[in-house]
């Protein structure tokens, strides 16, 4: 009989802070980088103190160029590091687009497994913050779209630091998006009720030592038998309310690793349930909705009863003050909801 | 293969980090920074080769010395009327300043960042361009807006998001587009305003225009992609563009280290472009003038290009979001070795006898009051968050100029969920 692990209550930026120490107290090629991630700990403090106790070689404050992070990172890489960079809002992350998909993303394909980019990219997104377009945008399908690059969203604490220790041993790049709406607390959508802080959630009580969740591997946040819904992120959370409103047996799946999927968990449930509603707060306009959408009929088609149905943030901008009526909420939830339903 | 010869026996590299000199704590002593004689550096004509100028990157441009006397070949000659103006648009954005970032503590809207310290660097600059020329500004430079007379009702509007806002909410606080006032769309990305700038510029040589352009970005942005592509661009089609490079020395809780200051000066970003490059006191009202005023003229006679590095200090936080006792110290500011910018053009008004403390007086309580009135006005409007100052409908208008049916769909429900939710 072993103990059980020894765990501390945690919200998701001192979870984040929690994989990104122990992986570095193991491992001397672990690199930290990024604007403000040094000295004062970063933007949302996921970096605070480990430059302190890892050293400024380790953990680095950067230039403001993101292309420069990454084409630095894909470099450290090839020496034989294995670096984290942040990108301290996902809305910045497009200059380094390139050095993403052309590059890190192609590396080992390229040269037929020569070099490889063993790079986690770390970022803050999503919205419900009043961010307006620069700070609330959700690109995952982007990144999705390319091949060679795993992405990565958690939705508790204990899953970001058991993913996130997955990701930075991964072999491959991946893209680790944090859903900052969720960094304090699981947001379930009432934007004008109080925030519950994550210690009365379960997904609090985070080993301390080291665990991980293996990428690729879905999980049921609720079991049921009306209807599947595939979601990930600060959505997760919405989700569950919303289903607990209206009191529905929705069997809520939470992706958690959107590449690679966990195609057989979604396979299993939707033949089950007959019906399946993808949620996220992306734009819907090729978004990574319509890749779940396109899977779910291409592999259940037969067992489904309803057509697969999309809720998502709509195709604009992501606006400042109209931010609440932007967002997939529990309005919009409970409508879809009933239509599949009814379906 | 390589990795079997045996390596020679060398000494092994270490990595160098920047680090600031100042930390929270540290006393903070600045006797070492050199910023040369009031008046010392040269003037050259503005239709000087870049290569004849190099020395001017690594140089401090003054023109007003310790005493508030303007001493030097950069010193603009101003009337005292022009001087007074400029005074009175930098304590009006000091005043608008403070306001708006009280509000938000207030919880009237979700977000502001001050330009306190910096307020020359864009309403001198505002007076040496004509009102026409165009301005692709960052996220600090309302003191644009305020120096062209633009309404503060209207900022106030767009900082709160509100039914007056021109701009319908979306977006965040500060980041203003007032085009009639020659003010380009702010953009929270950073320095993607400096390609654009000199695009504005080719496009208004290449129909003959008589305008020109300029850009502002942070010395934190000079790492970013778009700055350089916009410096080579500049370069080769000889854009008529003053390219404004404001070193406030943190990009948030980076130093300037971290954007290349401890290997040379921003200024200096443009002589491997073959660009003129001028470097001034950000804080010399009369500085910024007479280099901003240098570098439209050059600009103008189709000598092209001129990077300005505004050296300057930013005495507040980045913004509402971040609080910079936790990552400098707070000795910094008051110890800064050239000042505050309003301070200095007040002493040199008064040295020159065209200005006394009671004028200054009854000048501050005059923008307070016009800043408190047009806030009271603003807020006529509403604020961000009570109520909602656009119909959601609103939200689908200008993706496109025309409304694609995906659109026109999802507008449909969310009209459906409006009704849904009751309101």
């Amino acid at each position: 009989m072993t103990d059980a692990p020894e765990t501390r209550t945690m919200n998701m930026i001192q979870a984040i802070n929690s994989a990104l120490d122990i992986k570095m107290g193991v491992d001397p090629d672990i690199v930290v980088m990024g604007e403000d991630v040094g000295f004062f700990g970063g933007v949302f403090k996921a970096t605070e103190g480990l430059q302190k106790k890892y050293g400024k070689t380790r953990v680095f404050d950067t230039p403001i160029t993101e292309c420069g992070i990454i084409g630095v990172a894909v470099g450290m890489a090839a020496y034989g590091l294995r670096p984290v960079p942040e990108i301290q809002f996902a809305d910045y992350i497009y200059p380094a687009l390139d050095q993403i998909v052309s590059e890190a993303a192609r590396l080992r394909y390229r040269s037929a497994g020569e070099f490889t980019a063993p790079i986690t990219v770390r970022s803050p997104f999503g919205g419900g913050i009043f961010g307006g377009q620069t700070h609330s945008q959700s690109p995952e399908g982007i990144f999705t779209h390319v091949s060679g690059i795993k992405t990565v969203i958690p939705s508790t604490p204990y899953d970001a630091k058991g993913l996130l220790i997955s990701a930075i041993e991964d072999n491959d790049p991946v893209i680790f998006f944090e859903p900052k709406r969720i960094y304090n607390g699981p947001f379930d959508g009432h934007h004008d009720r109080p925030v519950t802080p994550w210690a009365r959630h379960p997904a609090s009580a985070v080993p301390t030592g080291h665990y991980r969740i293996p990428l690729g591997q879905a999980a049921i946040v609720r079991p049921g038998e009306d209807v599947t819904i595939l979601t990930y992120g600060t959505m997760v959370h919405v989700v569950a309310a919303a289903v607990a409103e209206k009191g529905l047996d929705a069997e809520i799946i939470d992706l958690r690793t959107l590449v690679p999927l966990d195609m057989a968990t979604i396979e299993a449930s939707v033949k089950k349930t007959g019906r399946c509603m993808v949620v996220h707060e992306a734009t819907k306009t090729s978004g990574f909705g319509a890749e779940l959408s396109a899977l779910v009929q291409e592999h259940c088609f037969h067992h489904l009863e309803a057509p697969v149905r999309r809720v998502t943030g709509w195709d604009t901008p992501y606006p400042h003050s109209l931010e609440w009526a932007y967002y997939p909420g529990p309005v919009r939830l409970s409508l879809a909801l009933d239509k599949i339903m009814q379906d | 293969m390589t990795s079997e010869e045996p390596r020679r026996n060398l000494r092994p590299l270490s990595l160098h980090v920047p680090e600031p000199r100042f930390r929270p704590g540290d006393p903070v002593d600045f006797a070492d920074f050199d910023r040369g004689r009031a008046g010392a550096v040269p003037r050259p004509d503005p239709d000087v080769s870049p290569e004849a100028i190099r020395e001017v990157a690594y140089s401090l441009v003054r023109v007003l010395d310790d005493e508030g006397q303007a001493v030097g070949p950069w010193n603009p000659r101003l009337a005292p009327e022009r001087l007074i103006g400029m005074l009175r648009h930098m304590a009006l954005t000091r005043a608008y300043d403070d306001r708006m970032y009280r509000a938000q503590r207030q919880g009237k809207t979700s977000f502001y960042m001050k330009s306190t310290g910096e307020e020359a660097t864009s309403v001198a600059a505002a007076y040496a361009l004509d009102r026409d020329d165009m301005c692709f500004p960052s996220y600090r430079q309302q003191g644009l807006l305020i120096a062209r007379d633009w309404p503060l009702v209207d900022m106030m509007n767009q900082v709160y998001s509100n039914r007056g806002d021109r701009l319908k909410g979306r977006q965040m606080p500060i980041m203003y587009s007032a085009r009639a006032a020659g003010f380009f769309s702010i953009s929270g990305n950073l320095a993607t305003q400096y390609p654009q700038a000199v695009g504005w510029a080719m496009a208004s040589a290449s129909k003959g225009d008589t305008r020109i352009a300029a850009a502002w970005c942070g010395e934190g942005s000079t790492a970013e992609g778009d700055f350089h592509s916009a410096l080579t661009f500049a370069s080769v089609y000889r854009a008529p563009v003053v390219l404004n490079v404001i070193n406030n020395q943190w990009a948030i809780s980076s130093f300037s280290g971290f954007a290349g200051a401890e290997a040379t000066t921003f200024a200096a970003r443009a002589i491997g472009y073959g660009i003129a490059g001028l470097r001034v006191d950000g804080n010399d009202a009369l500085a910024v003038h007479a280099a901003t005023e240098w570098a439209a003229d050059r600009a103008r006679d189709g000598h092209g290009p001129t990077l300005i590095e505004h050296f300057t200090y930013r005495a507040e936080g980045h913004s509402t979001s971040d609080d910079p006792s936790k990552y400098r110290s707070a000795e910094e500011r008051s110890k800064w070795p050239l000042g505050d910018p309003i301070a200095r053009l007040k002493q040199h008004l008064i040295t020159i006898g065209a200005w006394d403390e009671e004028r200054q007086a009854a000048m501050d309580r005059e923008v307070a009051e016009e800043v408190r009135a047009a806030a009271k006005e603003a807020e006529q409007n509403g604020i961000l968050g009570e109520g909602l100052h656009f119909p959601f409908s609103t939200m689908f208008e200008d993706v496109f100029e025309e409304m694609p049916w995906h659109l026109e769909e999802q507008l449909g429900e969310m009209t459906e969920e409006w009704k849904a939710s009751g309101r």
